[in-house]
């Protein structure tokens, strides 16, 4: 059998198998938008909460705190802060403070002199710096690995795109002094675990990208300050890496000579050694595998939902985002016939190479019938999306492409 | 039972979301131990991660919230905690 005729076999059977529960509008279903489905339990226990200030999020777990953005949220390239999505570690998350308590130490074993900054003087002394990117927990999608692994279990919208706007880390660096000793960069924010014994939530970056121009300490989202949330009143901005890094209620930083080795850096965090096109962290490969880096290439059609039927005649308009981990999107092509062919959708505005890039395309029907719509997006560096899920345990860098059915009536 | 208690007062001193109490676990042996996860996180973590995980991936998560997390889960108790969760969340 070729593949086409059983993808279309399949196709007509997912049809089938969503009967009314794809019209049912299950809280943050990720079949229904032409993937695979987070697990039963995590599906049936989620719904929609708004924290103060936010907008209803789905909710994945009250404490701590992860919420993720609903689809709805993703027909604009930038996502709406108050939209924005919600994810802590440790319960110990910090009540929300006022800017002016808030001051950043700035010191380690490589740094020439400790300093302190308040808000204001940060933003006196610093030129200001913006940047438009995208935020993606390494985690997303963590949900649709098949087979299920565990950890919060992410849909498709733990991630969003928004201006960030603040002072380059390499300027605050500069001040404190980066002596030629400096291996990595590390960061502390205001959160906490409930237990002494967890590990505080601590991150770092190799020196060489702490001193890039690109890594910024962001003070405002969307050009108001940045919601408690999501790490109001300071975060690091880090364009192309997951999220993980863009530590949020940023305290400390200190410049260190060694590789720093807590919980959060090794074992967590990491993927087997070069199954993902990403720039290697290489101070970091002590072990047998390595930290996460960069996001891969990805997509995600915004403008139907598998069951959904279409009147014979009408176009199937498909629209939707594309991103990766800094190259920029080169394309973004789309298969109506379940990959079969596939066309080239019209890019839209281009806000730079971290950004989500908008597409569209629409696709004429002329027969009755099962049609699978897919997207394949690809970077600027040749790297395209999976058609086999690279399978890993802690359920990272999910890029298969999506599979949405239709029914042309 | 003073696990518990002593849990439930970290909550309120984490600003816990009311909606949380609204979570129940099902009922069945080795419940009552296994509501020490609230130390560290509400229980719809439970719930979430289910039901995908057998007796062996459900112990091996216990372990790794005590060896990683510093869970305040006595040794004797990981067993009784994993098969509740294995019989009530876990891969059938």
């Amino acid at each position: 059998m070729d593949v086409k005729r059983r993808h279309l076999i399949g196709a007509a059977g997912a049809l089938a198998a969503l009967g009314p529960r794809a019209f049912a509008a299950n809280v943050g279903s990720t079949g229904e938008l032409g993937f695979a489905e987070i697990p039963a339990g995590a599906l049936a226990e989620q719904m929609l909460y708004a924290l103060p200030g936010k907008v209803p999020l789905i909710k994945k777990s009250f404490r701590p705190p992860n919420f993720e953005t609903p689809i709805q949220y993703f027909r604009t390239a930038i996502t709406p802060s108050n939209a924005f999505f919600v994810r802590y570690h440790l319960a110990g998350i910090p009540q929300p403070m006022k800017a002016a308590a808030w001051s950043l130490s700035v010191g380690g074993d490589s740094a020439e002199r400790p300093m302190k900054f308040t808000m204001a003087e940060l933003r006196k002394e610093f030129k200001p710096a913006q940047v438009t990117a995208v935020n993606q927990c390494s985690g997303n999608r963590r949900g649709l690995s098949e087979p299920h692994v565990q950890g919060v279990e992410w849909g498709v919208g733990a991630m969003g795109n928004a201006v960030w706007s603040g002072v380059r880390l390499k300027d605050v660096l500069a001040k404190a002094g980066v002596k030629a000793s400096a291996v990595e960069v590390v960061f502390d924010g205001a959160d906490q675990g409930a237990m002494q014994a967890t590990p505080d939530f601590v991150k770092s970056l190799p020196v060489d990208l702490a001193l890039s121009d690109q890594v910024l300490i962001a003070f405002e989202m969307n050009g108001k300050p940045l919601p408690h949330w999501n790490g109001f009143p300071a975060r690091l901005i880090v364009p192309g890496w997951t999220g993980t890094y863009w530590v949020k209620h940023l305290v400390s930083i200190n410049v260190s000579s060694t590789p720093e080795k807590n919980f959060w850096m090794n074992p967590a965090y990491r993927v087997p050694r070069g199954m993902f096109p990403m720039p290697t962290f290489k101070s970091q490969l002590y072990a047998a595998n390595e930290p996460i880096t960069t996001m891969v290439v990805n997509s995600l059609i915004t403008s139907l939902r598998s069951g959904q039927q279409i009147a014979r005649g009408k176009p199937i308009e498909v629209r939707g985002l594309a991103w990766d981990g800094g190259n920029g999107i080169a394309k973004v092509e789309v298969s109506v016939d379940t990959g079969a062919t596939w066309q080239a959708a019209k890019l839209g505005k281009d806000l730079g190479r971290f950004s989500f890039r908008e597409f569209s395309l629409s696709a004429p029907t002329r027969e009755p019938g099962a049609r699978v719509v897919m997207a394949r997006a690809t970077s600027q560096s040749g790297e395209t999306q999976v058609e086999q899920l690279k399978f890993n345990g802690a359920g990272y860098h999910n890029n298969l492409i999506q599979r949405i059915y239709l029914e042309v009536v | 039972m003073k696990k518990i208690l002593a849990a439930l007062a970290l909550l309120a001193a984490q600003g816990a979301l009311a909606q949380e109490d609204k979570i129940v676990l099902k009922d069945g042996p080795g419940k009552e131990k296994t509501q020490v996860c609230v130390a560290c996180h509400s229980l719809d973590y439970i719930p979430m991660n289910s039901p995908f995980l057998d007796k062996g991936g459900w112990t091996a998560t216990v372990n790794k919230m005590v060896n990683a997390y510093g869970a305040p889960i006595a040794k004797e108790d990981v067993e009784a905690i994993a098969t509740y969760l294995a019989e009530n969340y876990g891969k059938k």
